[in-house]
């Protein structure tokens, strides 16, 4: 099953040359963000794409446009139709496509969208809200927007597993084609961080404090001096199908996807809703290692989780025991997330595209603000495992994880797309 | 206010609805909003919404009930709006 499409909304870059070029030179998009400030937060730094909503006239009809206020359905919109178009597909079309369908995630309805709603409730004025409401209130609208913009007739579902959602719609996805239901699915995720979902985040006490006058350090995933993560917002995605159906069609293949895993820690044996049990994680990574007939051994990067927070050191233990491998023999690893933060529902979908990209170009894209590594992660890793430059180097299985409250994993293997196999 | 001038203006209401604006040119009493401007039904909603604020009435069940064309969106503004004198 191959990749053919890519669509990024990213606090870096709000397409994918922009995003490449990025990723490659280690370019935060990590700003301070003035009204969080003045809301007395303890984190004010994160992580925002720079998106033109205008733009979104592109992508959806005028009728659409006029009503839409939620923003993470502009971003899930904007990256799922550039992934479409990417993958050589026309927007629009007569019939329902019945081959292809989407699975897209995110966390929540706009939290905006939901003030205004229970603003007006609450002054009787309900009758006033209108029809435009419930589609951009419900958690599977971005899904409604996508779907119905490109007239996908397959199954269309959305999904929400907190941190993990990104990678795991792709997983299902690739596992909806794989048992021969679909001949391609659009996936991918979203998630648009207001003040009102920063704040409860905030609240925890697990942001990123330290840093706030300097914003382009403030996400420092595995270092030392790592005192919590960046919230970003933002979008990704892909279009997956089957091998036949792309070559058929011609398409231009960037890598293929070979499966996965997603599992639960059961909150049990470490695992909290808000951590994630070494056990579970070692599991769902063996499993997809297993499920993708890849070796321990034939991992060349490892596109971590690793938020910046005390859960760093863990994860990199994890990933030791699962490949058992370390020192010299551990593979590359690095954390998109010092670039840009920690997107939630939307990181392992923008993850998933930068660890996509990295295989098309052969690189390894900076840890950005690790020149401080903590001394536990070092002694597994070594120093060349963690670079803080970019690094050209043959690539061929890049393992993604991603770790979610609720104890939930989901780990994906994508492999470089050679053409005569 | 004469009927004209409230079709001039509910052309303005109608615009952000109608996905194909030449539609609009040819409007008059006779046209449907739904089968004729190909306004989504849903969106009908949204349209009594912006009639009530742009008039200051409020249009109930029954009425929106006959708001189908343009003749009849007319007569329940102008209803509603002699009502309040």
């Amino acid at each position: 099953m191959v990749i053919t499409g890519l669509g990024v909304v990213s606090p870096n870059g709000a397409n994918i040359p922009d995003f490449l070029r990025s990723l490659q030179n280690g370019v935060s998009g990590i700003q301070f963000v003035p009204e969080y400030e003045k809301l007395k937060f303890f984190c004010q730094v994160a992580g925002m794409p720079r998106f033109e909503w205008e733009e979104l006239r592109n992508y959806i009809s005028d009728v659409s446009f006029n009503g839409l206020k939620a923003i993470g359905i502009g971003y899930g919109v904007k990256a799922a139709m550039d992934a479409w178009t990417d993958a050589g597909n026309e927007i629009y079309n007569d019939e329902p496509r019945t081959e292809t369908g989407c699975v897209f995630g995110n966390s929540v309805g706009d939290s905006v969208v939901i003030k205004n709603v229970i603003e007006r409730v609450d002054a009787g004025e309900a009758k006033k809200l209108g029809s435009r409401v419930v589609e951009q209130f419900m958690n599977s609208g971005v899904t409604a927007y996508i779907s119905g913009r490109l007239g996908l007739g397959n199954r269309v579902l959305t999904n929400s597993s907190a941190c993990a959602t990104g990678t795991q719609a792709i997983l299902m996805g690739y596992e909806y084609i794989k048992h021969g239901m679909a001949k391609r699915m659009l996936v991918g995720s979203t998630e648009h961080v207001d003040s009102y979902i920063f704040g409860t985040f905030d609240s925890m006490r697990i942001l990123s404090r330290k840093f706030n006058h300097h914003p382009e350090q403030a996400s420092r995933p595995m270092s030392a001096t790592a005192c919590g993560f960046v919230p970003g917002s933002g979008a990704g995605a892909m279009v997956i199908e089957d091998l036949e159906y792309a070559l058929q069609r011609n398409a231009t293949i960037y890598a293929e996807i070979k499966g996965g895993a997603s599992n639960s820690g059961g909150q049990r044996s470490g695992g909290t809703m808000t951590a994630p049990s070494p056990g579970g994680v070692v599991t769902c990574i063996r499993e997809a290692l297993k499920n993708s007939g890849t070796s321990a051994g034939a991992v060349d990067l490892v596109c971590g989780h690793l938020t910046a927070t005390g859960a760093d050191a863990t994860e990199i233990q994890n990933w030791s025991d699962a490949l058992d491998r370390k020192g010299d023999d551990f593979p590359m690893i690095n954390s998109l997330k010092s670039m840009i933060g920690h997107c939630l529902s939307a990181a392992g979908s923008i993850e998933s595209v930068a660890a996509v990209l990295q295989i098309v170009h052969q690189f390894v894209h900076p840890n950005i603000n690790l020149e401080d590594p903590q001394p536990e992660i070092l002694e597994l890793t070594g120093r060349d495992k963690i670079p803080v430059k970019q690094v050209k180097k043959e690539i061929n299985n890049v393992a993604k994880a991603n770790f979610g409250f609720g104890d939930i994993n989901t780990c994906l293997l994508f492999s470089k797309y050679n053409i005569n196999q | 206010m004469t009927r004209q001038e409230i079709i001039d203006e509910l052309k303005k209401v109608l615009t952000p609805y109608t996905e194909d604006k030449t539609l609009l040119a040819g409007i008059n009493e006779q046209t449907n909003m739904i089968k004729d401007l190909k306004i989504n039904s849903a969106n009908m909603v949204d349209i009594i919404i912006d009639a009530e604020s742009k008039y200051d009435i409020e249009i109930d069940f029954d009425s929106a009930e006959k708001m189908v064309i343009v003749g009849s969106c007319i007569d329940v503004i102008m209803d509603k709006m002699n009502a309040k004198k």
